[in-house]
Order: structure tokens, then sequence, then C-alpha cells
């Protein structure tokens, strides 16, 4: 495998779907080419950075506000028609 | 959108259409969650998410008239999300820089730009780095990302969606999906490793393009 070739792997090699002898060839290919292994571990560091911090709830309270801002939004466009 | 892949939304959709706003709010009502988290994890604080959310949903009603239903309801949605939140990000930005726009032919492995800068990451530069510095650096990363890339990352690496599910939101093939996943995901590591990459350290790829 040349780096290249690996290139095209490393989305299924970082997400763990590769199959076992693909799996195999990447992982010898990067044992003997520190660059490879370097970029592959810079794409999990990227991806559990845009990952981290706490998944944000919407705030209760935002919902309601919402739903006056869009009612009245509504009416302007569609005219207070009843359904 | 192929006949396969319905939208679930039609029936709703049709009836906002129409001027049923209780339609709109039971879309409203699937959707403000998910859509708010996603926008929040770009804009990185609270009001400028909700005012981001707000945004997209007025600017749904003002354009629901001509959507087309060309792509789901929940794509089209998520793509007036991105641009607000896009948008948001530019204002907020007091050094604005011009993107570079990387050209390119779309959707091959053929021509997949090799990695540039490689080097390992300083140690623990999330502890180093201030939080809201590290915020910014990752939206204005995701920010400089072409739109078909940036949406295809927010769904499969943010919204951790499957690679199936993305290609039937998108209406594109998997083998797309994947394509541009690779091209996000180097474009990202590349901008966040020069940032926070150690420059002693760094490395190069001999053997780019073998002569034989
Ligand atoms: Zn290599």
């Amino acid at each position: 495998m040349k780096c290249e070739e690996l290139l095209k792997a490393l989305n299924d090699y970082v997400d763990g779907h590769v199959d076992p002898a693909v799996c195999e060839e990447f992982e010898s290919h990067l044992a003997g080419c520190n660059p490879c292994q370097v970029v592959v571990d810079n794409i999990r560091n990227t991806i559990e950075l845009y990952r981290s911090g706490v998944p944000y709830e919407m705030p209760p309270e935002f919902h309601d506000r919402l739903r006056q801002r869009l009612k009245s939004k509504w009416t302007k466009v569609f005219g207070a028609r009843k359904e | 959108m192929e006949p396969s892949t319905v939208d679930p939304d039609h029936e709703l959709v049709v009836r906002a259409k129409s001027g049923d706003f209780s339609a709109f709010e039971q879309l409203v009502a699937l959707y403000e969650r998910r859509l708010f988290a996603t926008v929040f994890r770009i804009v990185r604080n609270r009001e400028d998410a909700e005012e981001v959310v707000q945004d997209t949903f007025v600017s749904a009603i003002e354009h629901l008239a001509s959507f087309r239903e060309e792509a789901r309801f929940y794509t089209w949605l998520m793509r007036i999300g991105l641009n607000a939140a896009f948008k948001r990000l530019k204002q907020n930005d007091r050094n604005p820089r011009t993107v570079s726009t990387v050209a390119d032919s779309g959707d091959s492995y053929a021509d997949i730009p090799h990695p540039q800068f490689i080097a390992p990451w300083r140690d623990g530069p999330v502890a180093s780095a201030e939080r809201k510095e590290l915020d910014e650096l990752l939206g204005r990363a995701l920010g400089e990302l072409d739109e078909k890339y940036r949406i295809v990352f927010v769904l499969r690496d943010l919204e951790e969606r499957s690679t199936a599910e993305t290609a039937a939101l998108l209406g594109m093939t998997e083998t797309n999906v994947k394509v541009r996943l690779l091209r996000a995901r180097l474009q990202l590591r590349e901008r966040m490793t020069r940032a926070l990459g150690d420059e002693s350290r760094q490395l190069v790829q001999h053997h780019e393009h073998s002569p034989e």
C-alpha cells in the first residue's frame, strides 16, 4: 500500500469500517510510515475536537419565544386565515 | 429526489404551504432541537444559536412557497440554517480574512489534495488554548470549507449520521458522500494542524508521487 492509497482508505479506517484484510495492510503501512501515522492522528484529533464540548440542549423557554415570533411572521406572510 | 426517498415530512409541508400554521409548528417542533444543537456547534454560544435558529425558521416561512421539495424539508432547512450560522460567524469576526477558494473538480478520489503540513499536535492543545479561541478556530475552519463539503461534514461528523443516511438526506450517492467527507476532513485537518501542530516536529511525506 502506498501513501496515496492509504489516503483513500483513510475515512473507513478512522471510522472502523475497513475490512480486516485491508486493515492489516493499512496498519503495516502506518507502522513504517510516520507521516501517514501523524495524518491519521491529526484527523482523529480534529473530529474529536469538533465533537467536544457539551452537546447543547435547546433552552426550554426558547421554544415559546420562537413560536411567538414565528406566529407573527406567519400572519404577515400568509395572512390571518383560519384552517 | 428519487421516488424511493420520499420526504417523510411531505404531508406537513403541503399543509404548511397552503397556509396551515399548525402544520408548520409541527415541523418546527420536529427539528428545532436538532437544528439548535448543530447550529450551536458552529456558532458556539447560546445567544447566537438562538438567533440563528430563529432566523432560519423565519427565512423558511418567507421561502416556503418556493420550496420545490427537490430536497427533503430537513435538508432544505439545514442549508438555510448553515448559511445563517456562517453569516453570523462572519459578522462576529473582527478580523475577517479573505477565504481562499479551493479549486476542485468535485467528487472523485483522483485528485484528493495531499496533506501539506504534517506534524503532531502540541501537547494538550485543548487544555492550553483558551476554549473561546479554540471555538473560534473551529468555527472559522468550518466556515472556510466549501458548502458542499461542509454539509457532509456536519451531517456525518457532527450529527453523527451514517453514510447511507447522509446520502439519502442529500440525494447523492454514498460514494460521493465518502469523497466529500474525505475532502472535508483533510481540509479541516490541514487547518487545525497549522494552528495546533508542533512545528519543531514537522514531517515530510517522502513518497508522495512514486516515479515508477
Ligand atoms: Zn505513508
